[in-house]
């Protein structure tokens, strides 16, 4: 038998109107850096290997071992600091945060506590269709070590322990209560995404872990200045989980707030099943994780020509490429947001559109049938087998007027399929346009007798119906009749 | 300042350590005479010991984002008290057993 | 066994010597390693042996002898070529166990090496045995080891002093001219002094930590011992340097120890009012006078000095040590090696394991040191005792600034007690009293034999400023030499 504990909802609820409440968000953002070994040993940071492959000494907490910070770690860290606006301190040290769980072999996790990286930083959201542009201020930006993982379902009766994932680097980017909707979380998440994506900081990917977020949510009487108690949201495995669960919790919080009763200060796990959220079951009976300095790692300390060239170093940012795209391709506004939501599709538009000449067809095919494309298989873009040399083939094909528009459609659905170049397809398949006159006439004749009241019609003077029997000349092709030809046989055959 | 009983069973817990009655008694004994010694830091001058906890001191020296790992000379296999598949195994966690009911 | 000791012992000779005899091809790495496991043979036999080595495997180390053979010969035959030498248990060795004297650890191989071991090993040196130490390096008499207590060489009803008393007894007891042992408040001087020998506590840095079982990080350092202050010398300058897997491990340069001065003219010797106390023992008192009197024969000036913060050291080392253990030793929880008792579910796991796998002092310290890291007592102690820590390194630097080389002090306030005479836990944590604060400010400290009081040995400390072992070294040589054989009656 099972009794899941469940939070204090009041009935109540319904009948207590939200409006009379703010709701306060903060988010903790924990993001994996993209680095080849581990934080403090030389193991591999592959995602995906056999459990307990890549373990050494350090990461399994062997006795007699010590940790020995990569130089990447830090630059990977500050290059997120440096972009989030944030204050760096010459001076931060690492911290061990104490609590048995089997996950973590020594312990304790090494993490920074009260002397962070960075501190006092803030990341700005364009307007969106329900949001305003806004800015949110960033608490910190610190680094730590992610623990091992905890497997409860493989074996009967036991908990199965991988230590691969022990040690690899993190950045806990912590927000300040800033935010004040669903939405707006929605928005800073994806701004937040979108901005270590093009820093190359980590690969930001939900599903494998490599960016997670919990939220610290608060509801407090409209227009007042104290916060209220706050809860926090765990197991968030989506943006919209995020939007999701900060709506019903908000929606709890209103209800015993309006029915006069009082908020818990717990942590709370998201049911995505059940869209509802229930309190963890804690690990400790209280959590005193006795931090204090590590002293097995000396101060971490950062100097000026280290920012300088991390700076120096830092990639092309969102807003820059925006306002390049619309400069250099002559793009809209949309384009430009679409094109450089995710950067890894703006560099392909780019490559695209170099080849190609065509900047504003290359990124209507990008946008349209490359997108549409990942999004059926999906791909990211990096594994897609067309690659934009390909596309950008298709595309002169299509302008040389070898290919129609819509045989390169068809031709661009077998490119993806099969990764072959599209002047191979078009010939395999015989997709190249036709505009020999003597094949024109033979589907012309034939159009005419099996559609003899058309063409009768149309030859008496029914102009409107030429564009019918082009049509039907189109369909005999399979679309490989170059229609404006057609257009001009059809109507000097039919004396119009 | 003595250290209660309750003190040295909330730190046995924190640090899991299964200590009995009996020890946990004569470790609050223990533990209150030797803090008694400790008072001597009290009269500590923090005006002129302040600051100066990393002031001056060498910094870390980082390493190369590089492998290859630090060989294990034996596998874990060799040491560890239960494997199976290459997972090490402990006692299903309590947080997912099958929840008991509240009192 | 008499009460008399464990018979008079047979040195096969100085570090120095047998790398003389092993590379002129007069005695082969063999030899000596059997005569290293002939003399252990006999002072560990019978239920009264010393036990000083807890381990050791007479297949593994002809072994190494074998594979030393080669490199012996030609001009540049390492350092320590065919040298003998016993390793502490808490020091990561992958030929033998590596049990840090504790059930938690029993029988458990260790799947890497400590870098000071492989150094040893590249400078020719034979790891002949693993030797006992209080659990974890916590005591300072060797008695609180899961595998029985060492004896003293000279009387199996004393202590040899701890925590690195095995290492201490078996280079008093003959069988190895030097041994590699750690420090955290005085685990290499103070057995050092009780055994009659040499003992040497590095900079912090000076040698690579990585492999030492970690008891308190930023206090820990392995040390050596050796008969005589050439011996220890020799095994230091083949461990210091840089190892790139101990962030903590200084790139100072390591200069030549070899290399001392022929008098002590110029030296200026700060003689440290709080290590001379009232209380102190006279006959103890005595010696060190006689000691700074042959410093200043030898040329030295002798200035008295004071370092105010002393009476700090011991509550300081007391709380930051415990902390740091009570983390260090988080990692013994029976998940992935060592001891496993099982009980009910993960918690009991967790709970039986450790409550069995350590013993009282380890517990004591576990407790002591997760309660002054506890929320609501971190600044009343832990943080408190961080700053007063920088106080006695104050203390320190401002002597060393003033124009003093080197302190010299007892090394200990008694001789070797009494097995089982420390009942009270605090009264053992006094024997630290005089070598707690090198730790505390990482300065280099050295202990060597200046006498004996009723037969049993005294040592007296030097200390010097960061990285001058060569300083400490070269002032103990003469003062060795000058003792001669008075450091031994
Ligand atoms: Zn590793």
């Amino acid at each position: 038998m099972s009794v899941r504990e469940t939070v204090e909802s009041p009935r109540a609820a319904d009948s207590v109107a939200s409006g009379a409440f703010e709701m306060v968000v903060g988010l903790e953002v924990h993001v994996q850096l993209l680095t080849r070994t581990k934080a403090f040993c030389r193991c591999a940071t592959d995602f995906g290997a056999p459990p307990n492959t890549n373990v050494c000494p350090v990461c399994l907490g062997l006795p007699g071992a010590l940790p020995v910070l990569n130089e990447h770690v830090v630059d990977l860290a500050l290059r997120a600091a440096i972009a989030l606006d944030c204050e760096i301190h010459p001076v931060s040290i690492f911290a061990r945060k104490n609590y048995f769980y089997p996950d973590l072999p020594k312990g304790y996790q090494i993490s920074q506590y009260d002397r962070p990286l960075a501190t006092a930083g803030r990341l700005t959201t364009d307007a969106t269709g329900e949001t305003a542009a806004s800015t949110v201020r960033i608490t910190r930006v610190h680094i730590e070590e992610d623990a091992g993982k905890s497997v409860h379902d493989r074996f009967a009766g036991v908990s199965a322990i991988d230590l691969n994932r022990a040690g690899v680097p993190l950045i806990e980017i912590v927000s300040e209560p800033d935010i004040r909707s669903a939405a707006a979380a929605g928005a800073y998440l994806r701004a937040l995404k979108q901005l270590l994506e093009y820093l190359e900081v980590s690969d930001v990917n939900m599903e494998e872990g490599s960016l997670r977020v919990d939220a610290n949510v608060s509801a407090r009487p409209v227009g007042a200045s104290t916060l209220g108690t706050k809860t926090e949201l765990k197991n968030l495995n989506s943006f919209s989980a995020v939007e999701r669960a900060l709506d019903a919790e908000f929606a709890r919080q209103c209800a015993l707030l309006g029915a006069g009763q009082r908020v818990m200060q717990q942590t709370l796990l998201w049911d995505a099943g059940s869209a509802a959220v229930r309190p963890a079951r804690s690990k400790e009976e209280s959590h005193d994780y006795r931090y204090f300095p590590d002293p097995d790692l000396p101060p971490l300390l950062v100097d000026r020509a280290r920012i300088k060239r991390v700076r120096n170093d830092l990639p092309e940012l969102p807003a820059a490429r925006k306002a390049r795209y619309r400069e250099t391709f002559g793009l809209g506004a949309y384009d430009a947001d679409v094109l450089t939501a995710e950067r890894s599709l703006g560099s392909y538009f780019e490559e695209v559109a170099r080849a190609h000449r065509d900047s504003k067809t290359a990124a209507n095919w990008v946008m349209g049938e490359v997108r549409a494309a990942l999004n059926a298989r999906r791909l990211e873009i990096d594994r897609f087998p067309v690659r934009p040399a390909d596309v950008a083939e298709l595309l002169d094909l299509v302008a040389s007027g070898t290919l129609s528009g819509t045989a390169a459609k068809r031709v661009f659905a077998l490119m993806a399929e099969t990764g072959d170049r599209a002047s191979q397809i078009a010939a395999r398949e015989g997709l190249a346009q036709v505009r020999d006159d003597a094949a024109l006439r033979e589907w012309i004749e034939q159009v005419i007798a099996e559609h003899e009241p058309e063409a009768t019609r149309c030859a008496r003077g029914e102009r409107k119906l030429l564009g019918v029997l082009v049509g039907f000349v189109m369909k005999k092709s399979k679309g490989r009749a170059d229609p404006k030809r057609v257009n001009q046989l059809l109507a000097e055959r039919l004396g119009v | 300042m003595s250290i209660s009983l309750d003190e040295v069973r909330h730190i046995a817990a924190l640090a899991r350590l299964g200590i009995s009655d009996e020890r946990a008694q004569l470790a609050a004994e223990e533990l209150t005479s030797i803090l008694a010694h400790m008072q001597v830091l009290t009269r500590v001058d923090d005006e002129r010991a302040a600051g100066s906890d990393t002031d001056g001191k060498t910094g870390m020296t980082l390493r190369p984002d590089l492998g290859p790992p630090i060989p294990l000379l034996r596998a874990p296999a060799f040491f560890a008290p239960e494997m199976r598949e290459g997972f090490f195994l402990v006692p299903r966690l309590a947080t997912h057993e099958d929840p008991e009911p509240s009192p | 066994m008499t009460e008399t000791g464990f018979g008079s012992h047979s040195p096969e000779g100085t570090v120095a010597e047998i790398r003389a005899s092993v590379t002129a091809g007069r005695r082969s790495p063999r030899d000596i390693v059997d005569h290293s496991f002939a003399r252990a043979a006999q002072v560990r036999a019978g239920a009264d042996g010393l036990n000083a080595i807890l381990w050791s495997d007479i297949a593994v180390a002809h072994n190494e002898a074998a594979a030393l053979e080669p490199r012996l010969n030609g001009p540049d035959a390492p350092l320590l070529a065919g040298v003998p030498i016993v390793v502490k248990d808490n020091i990561a060795t992958v030929g033998s166990p590596t049990t840090c004297g504790s059930r938690i650890l029993a029988g458990y191989h260790s799947p890497f090496e400590a870098t000071a071991v492989s150094r040893l090993r590249d400078a020719g040196a034979i790891a002949v045995g693993k030797t006992n130490l209080d659990e974890f390096a916590m005591g300072s008499s060797t008695e609180f080891s899961a595998f029985g207590r060492t004896k003293h060489p000279l009387d199996p009803r004393l202590v040899p002093g701890g925590s690195s008393g095995g290492s201490a007894a078996a280079v008093a007891a003959g069988i190895t001219p030097a041994a590699l042992g750690s420090e955290t408040g005085g685990s290499v001087r103070q057995p050092a002094a009780f055994c009659g020998i040499v003992g040497v506590k590095p900079t912090y840095g000076r040698v690579s930590r990585y492999g030492l079982v970690a008891f308190a990080s930023s206090l820990d350092q392995i040390g050596v011992f050796g008969a005589h202050v050439d011996d220890a010398a020799a095994v230091l300058q083949a461990i210091a340097g840089r190892d790139g897997l101990d962030a903590t491990s200084s790139d100072a340069p390591v200069p030549d120890y070899g290399e001392y001065p022929p008098t002590l003219r110029g030296l200026v010797i700060g003689k440290p009012r709080e290590y001379f106390p009232h209380q102190l023992d006279p006959r103890i008192a005595d010696l060190c006078e006689r000691a700074l009197d042959r410093c200043r024969e030898l040329g030295a000036a002798v200035r008295e000095v004071s370092l105010p913060h002393t009476e700090l050291a011991i509550p300081v080392y007391y709380i930051v040590a415990p902390a740091e253990a009570s983390s260090n030793l988080a990692r013994f929880d029976g998940v992935r090696y060592g001891l496993r008792v099982t009980d009910h579910g993960l918690r009991g796991m967790y709970e039986a394991t450790r409550s069995s796998g350590f013993g009282p002092e380890v517990t004591r310290r576990i407790l002591l040191g997760t309660y002054v890291l506890s929320a609501g007592y971190y600044d009343a102690y832990y943080a408190k005792a961080m700053r007063a820590r920088t106080l006695i390194a104050t203390d320190f630097d401002e002597v060393f600034r003033s124009g003093v080389d080197v302190l010299f002090t007892p090394t200990t306030p008694t001789t070797a007690f009494a097995a089982g005479s420390r009942t009270d836990p605090y009264q053992m944590y006094l024997s630290d009293i005089f070598t707690v604060t090198a730790n505390l400010a990482g300065i280099p400290a050295l202990s060597l034999p200046i006498g004996r009081i009723d037969g049993l040995p005294v040592g007296g400390q030097l200390l010097a400023p960061h990285f001058a072992e060569q300083r400490l070294l070269g002032v103990a040589r003469l003062l060795e030499h000058s003792l001669g054989a008075e450091a031994h009656r």
